[in-house]
């Protein structure tokens, strides 16, 4: 699986990155529910992060749900480690999870 | 080809069991619920790991048949 060149394409972006989200569309163009419930709540945590638009890239798009064992979009990554979707970004900004893991990574953008 | 309520309540009814299931339609086009689902097994399971057992109560159709699932966990009262 490992030499699949899609899989060694996302594992380089999700170590790349210390926040990155594969979503349907862009930040200013979400494509999805799902996918924009999920940059609002990024939008709101203030940090810095990459997004993936899994709708330009189909190989990525199939290759992803193997990759985190996970079969919809979007999918957040923080830090390398894969998070969950949209659902649980929210249960975890809810429960102000989400602001004290941007507090303990050090991952608020910088101001000004 | 979309997926009824009932359908997805007696998967997750299947493959948790004693687990309280509700189904709510939220576009009627058989293709965009949400689920709130309770169970006493969740005990001591991260979040994904919760989702990841509902997904395979859904034994594959998770992102296929079923484009949207809205999912709640949580543990008895």
């Amino acid at each position: 699986m490992m030499t699949n060149p899609a899989h060694m394409r996302i594992d380089a972006l999700v170590k790349a990155n210390d926040v990155i989200l594969f979503m349907k569309g862009s930040p200013l163009f979400p494509q999805c529910g799902f996918s924009s419930k999920a940059i609002a709540i990024l939008d709101h945590l203030n940090v810095a992060y990459e997004s993936v638009d899994v709708l330009q890239d189909m190989e990525i798009r199939q290759t992803i749900k193997e990759y985190s064992d996970w079969p919809t979009i979007p999918q957040l990554y923080v830090k390398g480690e894969f998070l969950g979707g949209s659902d649980i970004m929210m249960e975890m900004y809810e429960a102000g999870e989400l602001q004290q893991m941007v507090i303990d990574e050090g991952l608020a953008k910088a101001e000004g | 080809m979309p997926m009824q309520a009932e359908q997805i309540e007696n998967m997750i009814a299947t493959a948790l069991p004693g687990a309280q299931i509700a189904i709510q339609d939220l576009a009627g086009d058989g293709d965009h619920y949400a689920a709130h689902v309770i169970w006493s097994g969740f005990a001591g399971m991260s979040r994904l790991a919760r989702t990841r057992a509902v997904y395979a109560a859904l034994g594959g159709k998770m992102g296929g048949d079923l484009h949207a699932l809205q999912l709640t966990t949580a543990m008895p009262e």
